[in-house]
């Protein structure tokens, strides 16, 4: 099951796509794997079947999913796709956290130096 | 069919007081719209001439391309805002009644929805909160077969955890054939499932955009843009 959570400030279907390409890396829906239907998504979303709709041919045009003529849609099973979908991600978690480090007046530098030095173990419960 | 719900220059009067004024818009069948406004701006009107319960003082209203008619309201389904069962009515003799009514209507799928809110059949409409007279009323809109749903206020009296099993119920059981029209001033807990919103304001569409184009262009959320829009 994925996690469904929206703000405020952008597209739903934006959105969307993101939990889905979060869904493809944390192996919710593992490479070659198949995913819901459209109206099953929108339901277990929340959301209207159209931008379900919406959000899954964007992601069919990136590539990470394909439609199947007769098993509905998979996920793609180009490992290279993938590998580089964590990375776009990781980059921009990335960038988030040293801009938000910057919000707090702590250099880049810095917030390197507090990361590496970082004792306190990471909850795997409270990673999204 | 292209469009299943159009007006043309709608104008409606009453007396000297205007209700709606030069209302223009067509829906694609399929879609789930929000109708959204403050209180007085045309909402139940505009709902009401698409019923055919009232009649347009200027313009028109067509639903699959036909004025309102008896024609017409075997393909809508329509939840107006007041509660209309009589208060000695047993629930399933509102089912009984509909059943009898409404060659499309799924008894089946309306007895399972009323068990999944918890609704005894056997109560009486004056023993019922008025919360659950309303959730009666929807499972039994919402199990029709038909074109067009209009929903006037449809969640303004339910609980939290019970608005969001109509929602689903909303996205489940509309067809794709279908449209969905939602008046409501409860924005932020529906816009997640519309495709479209129209406001109106005082007779008079203000604006009419895809719910994601208009939290693209504001980066705000539609209730945010509302109250934006509608500032007092």
């Amino acid at each position: 099951m994925l996690k469904w959570k929206f703000d405020n400030d952008r597209s739903i279907s934006a959105q969307i796509s993101e939990t889905i390409q979060k869904g493809i890396l944390s192996g919710v829906y593992p490479p070659g794997s198949g995913i819901p239907s459209v109206r099953a998504l929108a339901v277990e979303a929340g959301v209207n079947p159209n931008t379900m709709q919406k959000a899954l041919a964007e992601l069919e045009a990136q590539g990470l999913l394909h439609t199947q003529r007769t098993s509905g849609r998979t996920v793609t099973s180009d490992e290279k796709l993938i590998t580089e979908l964590r990375q776009r991600m990781a980059t921009s978690y990335i960038d988030a956290f040293f801009q938000s480090m910057m919000g707090l007046g702590i250099e880049p530098q810095l917030a390197i130096e507090m990361l590496t030095s970082r004792k306190t173990p990471i909850n795997p419960t409270e990673v999204s | 069919m292209s469009t299943i719900l159009e007006a043309r220059q709608l104008c409606k009067r009453f007396g000297a007081a205007t209700a709606l004024e030069h209302v223009n818009f067509s829906f694609a069948p399929g879609h789930i719209i929000g109708l959204l406004g403050p209180n007085g701006s045309g909402k139940t009107t505009l709902i009401k001439l698409v019923c055919g319960l009232l009649t347009p003082t200027e313009g028109e209203v067509l639903v699959c391309g036909m004025q309102p008619s008896h024609q017409t309201k075997s393909l809508v389904s329509y939840l107006p805002d007041k509660l209309y069962f009589d208060n000695w009515m047993k629930v399933r003799d509102c089912l009984a009644l509909f059943a009898d009514f409404y060659q499309d209507f799924d008894r089946a799928k309306a007895t399972d929805m009323m068990a999944s809110l918890g609704i005894d059949t056997n109560k009486t409409f004056r023993t019922l909160s008025k919360g659950t007279q309303e959730k009666v009323q929807l499972s039994l809109v919402m199990s029709r077969r038909a074109q067009l749903y209009l929903l006037d206020e449809p969640i303004g009296g339910v609980d939290p955890a019970a608005r969001d099993f109509i929602l689903d119920t909303i996205i489940n059981n509309y067809n794709d054939q279908g449209t969905v029209v939602i008046s409501t001033h409860l924005i932020s807990d529906i816009e997640r499932v519309l495709d479209d919103v129209v406001f109106l304001f005082g007779g008079r569409v203000e604006r009419m955009a895809s719910v994601d184009s208009l939290r693209e262009q504001y980066g705000k959320s539609v209730d945010e843009v509302f109250r934006e829009v509608f500032r007092c």
